[in-house]
C-alpha cells in the first residue's frame, strides 16, 4: 500500500512537469495544457490528504478548483482565438506590443 | 501496484505532452493521463472526484481544447529554428526554464524528505457521495454559488473576447 508521501511525490513530479512545459515550450495551447497538468497535481495532492485526514473537503475543493480549471480553460481559449487573429501565429514570442 | 502503474503511466503521458510538437497529440496524451489520475482518485477511494475528472476534464475542457487546436489549425511551432530542434533541446532561457523546473522538483523532494516517514492510509474512508454533497450545499453553500457566478463571467467573457470584430452590422 503506498503512503501518503508516495502520493505528494506523484503530485510533486506532475506539478514539475508542467511547470517545465510553462517554461520550455513556445506554443501558447501547449502552455494552456500544461496549466492543467499543474491544476491536476495539486488535486492529487488534495485528495491524497483528504483521504489521509478522512475528511469530505479534500474532494470538494477539488470541485471547485475543477470548476475555475474550466473558467481558466474558457477564457484562455478565447484569448488564445483572438491573439491569433491578430498575429496568425501561437507563439508567445510574436506579441510583444506591451513590451518596452 | 495499481499506485504504480497509474502514476507511471500519469507522468510518462505528461512528459510526452510537453515533449509533441503537434498539439493535438498533446491534448490526446493529456487525456490519457487524466485517466490516470482518475484511477489515482478510486485508489484513494474517492470514487466523485475520479467520475468528475473523467466527466468534466476529460470529457468536457479537453474536448474544448481540441476544439480549439483544430479551429486554429496550426499543427507546428513556426519559426524555423522551432521545426529544426526538439523543444526539450533548445538553447538560452528555455534550457535555464528546464533548469528551473529541475529546481523546483529538488526543492519538493527535499522538503517532502524533511516530513519523516508517514504510514499508510489507516482511517475509514469517506466514500459516499451523500456525506460530499451534505458538506457542499451546506457549508460550502455560499461558494458553491459564487461558483455559479465565476461561471457566467467566464461565459460572457469568452464570448466577448473571441467575437469578431468586423461582423457586418455591428455598430461600434
Amino acid at each position: 500500500m503506498p503512503s501518503l508521501n508516495d502520493y505528494l511525490i506523484l503530485s510533486a513530479v506532475l506539478f514539475t512537469i508542467g511547470t517545465a512545459g510553462v517554461f520550455v515550450r513556445r506554443n501558447l495551447i501547449t502552455i494552456l495544457l500544461s496549466i492543467e497538468i499543474m491544476l491536476n497535481a495539486v488535486n492529487l495532492s488534495f485528495v491524497a490528504f483528504g483521504r489521509a485526514f478522512g475528511t469530505v473537503e479534500g474532494q470538494i475543493i477539488v470541485f471547485f478548483v475543477m470548476t475555475v480549471a474550466a473558467a481558466e480553460a474558457a477564457v484562455g481559449l478565447a484569448i488564445v482565438i483572438a491573439l491569433f487573429r491578430h498575429r496568425e501565429s501561437l507563439n508567445p514570442d510574436a506579441f510583444t506590443a506591451l513590451k518596452w | 501496484m495499481l499506485f504504480y502503474f497509474f502514476g507511471a503511466l500519469a507522468v510518462i503521458a505528461s512528459l510526452l505532452v510537453i515533449a509533441q510538437r503537434n498539439p493535438v497529440y498533446s491534448v490526446l496524451l493529456l487525456i490519457t493521463s487524466f485517466g490516470a489520475l482518475s484511477g489515482l482518485y478510486v485508489l484513494l477511494d474517492a470514487p466523485f472526484a475520479a467520475a468528475i475528472q473523467i466527466i468534466v476534464y476529460a470529457g468536457a475542457i479537453m474536448v474544448l481544447f481540441l476544439f480549439v487546436v483544430m479551429l486554429l489549425n496550426t499543427p507546428h511551432e513556426d519559426t524555423d529554428a522551432d521545426e529544426k530542434t526538439h523543444p526539450m533541446l533548445r538553447p538560452g532561457p528555455m534550457r535555464f526554464g528546464a533548469a528551473m523546473a529541475v529546481a523546483l522538483l529538488g526543492e519538493l523532494a527535499w522538503a517532502l524528505s524533511r516530513s519523516g516517514p508517514s504510514s499508510t492510509f489507516s482511517n475509514t474512508p469517506v466514500t459516499s457521495l451523500s456525506a460530499i454533497g451534505y458538506t457542499l450545499f451546506t457549508d460550502y453553500a455560499f461558494q458553491f454559488e459564487v461558483t455559479s457566478v465565476l461561471i457566467l463571467v467566464a461565459m460572457v467573457g469568452a464570448v466577448l473576447m473571441a467575437r469578431r470584430e468586423d461582423q457586418p452590422g455591428e455598430k461600434r
